[in-house]
């Protein structure tokens, strides 16, 4: 059905660099650009927090090496930079951008929130979503759905360079005058919509601009996801064959599709407020500031689902290789993602319950909210039961998975606690949220992505990562994960605020009890540089690996997904001949098979999804 | 272990409401604590039990439709439960029509970068009048008696969080938000401010104090006499 054109391009001509490697067409150098860019960002992102983590142990201290300054070795002391004034902020030409923003090497407070900002903009934005949704999508899409690419190459490659374009522009904020955006990935108006409330000009604007840029590039990845999962699916790959993972990226193509207008067009009502003198944020002039409230997080809750989906996908792909077992109630596990789709709608309001948003709206919120918990449970139930009776490796993929579980359950239960208008009172906007979070989306997604990027590579690249290396990757960053966001339920329990620059201005929390929050601070952000520090040995594995690990043969870990069933390295157009699916992606351990696995492409007379299908016969 | 005993960790309540919420919190604790140890129990039982071991394999097990149900079913009481019992505490903190009456003290806050505003609208009871009394980060409240707040800020939105209160609001711009405590031991509070308002956000901050009965009248008197 869509094997047309692309099987000239199987085995002749050499494609010139640029195609190949820049403007590339092929989902597969697509998705490894996303992959490399992601990895990247990630790093950029992570620095950023290591900057505001030292703030917060230690305030109003020169960070070390890039901010020892003359006036500190030479007095020992430096003016805290909150005396500044507003104006100063302006007259750049007298600085450097160091000095601006560092003044006396001490992180100045705007920067701060610049930095706490753009840290959640860059690992939200351009992390997170182009890992799990651009680099896996890309790659596992077609290979997984036995397709030679995407429906449409050319929009692939526009939406990885638009990507790459909203990078450009959010990265370039840093440098114009004023400063970068400051006013929180949530970016609540007016804060944000008037100039002369924080001082930030360019920096909020770019912020803007660059995220609907994003967007435009997120809406042409899900046009794509959307169209090739319904259209272009092998034989035999009916929908109820389909590997989880492509379920999870279909129904997030889906809410990307539908939630994106929504923030481009609060961002652009945020451009016109500050550029065209328009107010529809502003009290004064008419407008609503919980207007962008509304709108953002109509948006931005969608968002973090977007965000775990594709991360529960994976994970419920290696499971069950590595158990070597069915996955555990495959259509509850569908209908379930079903059931977050389609709840994550109408539950927005959660974010909002102390905003001042009538209380009665609260309490419907609230009652969503709870329910959206019960197919997060139902997630993690089926996974336990995945392992029951189980045969499991403890390969790296594994151990990201088993992490990924347990992480998400944390993540989740607090969930719980926040879902409780009552409760949320008190920790609202408190480091509980914080600690929430990073469970889900770096607990849940991130170690799903590191999971993923081990698992998958040896398909990517052709070669093996290191597993000793990933071992220790996978070790320290685990321990340092933990060690690094679970005291922060603590200090929400303390009462400790998110987003403030210094802490011992408060004596509440100097005095928490049994410990001060100080020490705890500082743990936290001994752990956080332990855990900055390990990611290089995994960006080290992967560098290396592309080029030295050891040459991986077509079914590494004996799955029976389609994209093991395509060449390694998989040429261009994937498939020989298209394969022809047969039954479910979870058959493993066959009772009467003569080996573990039952790879998709092979008849199997013994399991009930096993009823062969006429061969030619069309996905519907 | 007691740093992973969560309620520990609140700051002393005083207010008459605040224990409501605690309570709420602790029966959370508690219900995702055992949550969290029954899973964490299973996983490792199951990793440790059912590793790769040489001449056992793994069992064909599709899933099984009666536990979908059961745990369907559980977790769903549970969380409707639990959203069921606190609509009363929601109701009785943030309602307006279930203030209780006969405050012993009205005053509006304004937030402001990076200040509270306390206007006390004097002995007429009206605000924008001479007697107005206007005070900067401080607040100051009779024990015992309920305080009613009219909550609103100047240019960006600051939110209004006093730990030991358990209450927090945001204070919007353009808008006048309700809302009531009831203080029940006197002493100095920190207010910080909860939502990012600017470079300043870190340090806003301004000072409840909760006066015993006899020291209130006479700071009210000091104020605007008899
Ligand atoms: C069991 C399911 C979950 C429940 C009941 C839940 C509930 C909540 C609630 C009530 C809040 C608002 C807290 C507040 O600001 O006071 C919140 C915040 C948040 N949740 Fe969840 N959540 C769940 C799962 C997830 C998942 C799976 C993700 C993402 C992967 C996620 C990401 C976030 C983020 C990023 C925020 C903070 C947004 C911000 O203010 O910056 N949550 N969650
Ligand atoms: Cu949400
Ligand atoms: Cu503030």
């Amino acid at each position: 059905m869509n094997d047309h054109a692309h099987d000239s391009h199987d085995h002749h001509h050499e494609e010139s660099f640029v195609r190949k490697y820049i403007f590339s067409l092929d989902h597969k150098m697509i998705g490894k650009q996303f992959l490399i860019f992601g990895l990247i960002m990630f790093m950029v992102g992570g620095g950023l927090a290591l900057l505001f983590r030292w703030q917060l142990a230690w305030p109003d201290r020169p960070v070390p090496i890039i901010g020892v300054s003359q006036t500190y070795l030479e007095e020992g002391e430096v003016a805290t930079a909150a005396d500044r004034k507003w104006e100063e902020r302006f007259d750049d030409d007298k600085e450097t951008w160091l000095e601006t923003n560092m003044p006396s090497g001490v992180i100045d407070p705007a920067f701060y929130n610049s930095l706490f900002t753009m840290h959640a903009t860059i690992m939200v934005f351009f992390v997170v979503v182009p890992l799990l949704v651009g680099a896996f999508g890309n790659f596992l899409i077609p290979l997984m759905i036995g397709t030679r690419d995407m429906a449409f190459p050319v929009l692939n490659m526009l939406s990885f360079w638009s990507n790459m374009l909203g990078a450009v522009i959010m990265m370039a904020g840093f440098f114009v005058p004023g400063g970068h955006a400051g006013a929180g990935w949530t970016g609540y108006a007016p804060l944000s919509s008037v100039v002369d409330l924080s001082g930030v000009n360019w920096g909020q604007n770019l912020w803007c601009i660059s995220l609907i840029v994003m967007g435009i590039s997120s809406l042409m990845g899900s046009i794509n996801y959307i169209t090739t999962i319904i259209n272009m699916r092998a034989p035999g790959m009916t929908w109820f064959r389909l590997p989880l993972a492509i379920w999870a990226l279909f129904i997030v193509a889906i809410l990307l599709l539908l939630a994106f207008p929504v923030v481009a067009s609060a961002l652009a009502l945020i451009l016109f407020d500050r550029m065209a003198g328009t107010s529809f944020f502003l009290a004064t002039g008419g407008g609503d500031p919980l207007l962008w409230q509304h709108l953002f997080w109509f948006f931005a809750h969608p968002e973090v689902y977007i965000l775990i989906l594709p991360g529960m996908g994976m994970a419920s792909e290696m499971l069950p290789v590595f158990a070597r077992k069915p996955i555990f109630g495959y259509k509850s596990m569908v209908f379930a993602m079903i059931a977050i789709a389609f709840l994550s709608w109408i539950v927005w309001g959660h974010h909002m319950f102390q905003s001042g948003m009538n209380p009665a709206l609260g309490l419907s919120f609230m009652t969503t909210t709870m329910l959206i918990a019960v197919p997060s449970a139902i997630k993690t139930f089926n996974w336990l039961g995945t392992l029951h009776r189980a045969s499991i490796r403890f390969t790296v993929p594994m151990l990201h998975s088993l992490a990924f579980v347990s992480m998400f359950v944390i993540g989740g239960l607090s969930g719980i606690f926040m879902a409780n208008a009552p409760v949320d009172i008190y920790i609202h906007d408190t480091y509980f949220i914080v600690a929430h979070i990073h469970y889900v989306v770096f607990g849940g997604s991130v170690f799903a992505i590191f999971g993923g990027i081990f698992y998958w590579f040896p398909k990517m690249y052709g070669r093996h990562m290191n597993a000793t290396l990933g071992k220790v990757h996978f070790w320290i960053s685990f321990l340092a994960f933990n060690g690094v966001f679970f005291p922060m339920h603590i200090l929400g329990v303390g009462g400790h605020m998110r987003r403030i620059a210094n802490p011992m201005q408060y004596e509440f929390l100097q005095q928490m009890q049994p410990i001060s929050a100080q020490p705890i601070n500082v743990f936290i952000t001994i752990c956080a540089f332990i855990l900055g520090a390990a990611q290089f040995l995994l960006l080290i594995n992967v560098f290396w690996s592309i080029f030295r690990g050891k040459v991986a043969e077509q079914n590494p870990w004996q799955a029976n997904t389609l994209e093991w069933h395509a060449p390694t390295p998989v040429p261009h157009g994937n498939f020989g001949a298209i394969p022809q699916v047969h039954h479910g992606p979870y058959e493993y351990s066959v009772p009467g098979a003569d080996k573990d696995w039952t790879p998709q492409t092979e008849p199997n007379g013994e399991s009930p999804h096993g009823e062969p299908v006429p061969a030619g016969a069309t996905a519907d | 272990m007691k740093w992973l005993n969560f309620p520990a960790w609140l700051p002393e309540n005083v207010s008459t409401f605040g224990q409501g919420v605690d309570n709420l919190f602790i029966l959370i604790y508690w219900i995702t604590a055992i949550v969290f140890l029954a899973v964490m129990a299973v996983l490792v039982v199951f990793i440790i039990k059912y590793r790769f071991q040489e001449g056992r394999n793994a069992e064909y097990i599709e899933g099984s439709t009666t536990l979908e149900i059961v745990w369907t079913a559980a977790t769903t009481v549970i969380v409707f439960g639990l959203a069921m019992l606190s609509l009363p505490q929601w109701n009785k903190i943030k309602f307006p029509s279930q203030f209780p009456g006969n405050p012993g003290a009205v005053v509006q806050v304004n937030g402001k970068q990076f200040n509270w505003d306390m206007t006390y609208p004097g002995p007429d009871g009206e605000w924008g009048t001479d007697d107005d009394l206007q005070l900067e980060n401080q607040l100051h409240v009779p024990v015992n008696e309920v305080v009613h707040i009219r909550l609103t800020a100047d240019d960006v939105i600051h939110s209004f969080f006093v730990p030991q209160l358990r209450l927090k609001q945001d204070a919007l711009p353009g808008r006048f938000i309700n809302m009531w405590f009831e203080a029940t031991k006197p002493g100095t509070y920190e207010i910080p401010c909860a939502e990012l308002c600017g470079f300043g956000h870190s340090g806003m901050l301004g000072y409840l104090t909760v006066h015993t009965e006899e020291d209130y009248a006479a700071w009210i008197s000091e104020r605007w006499g008899e």
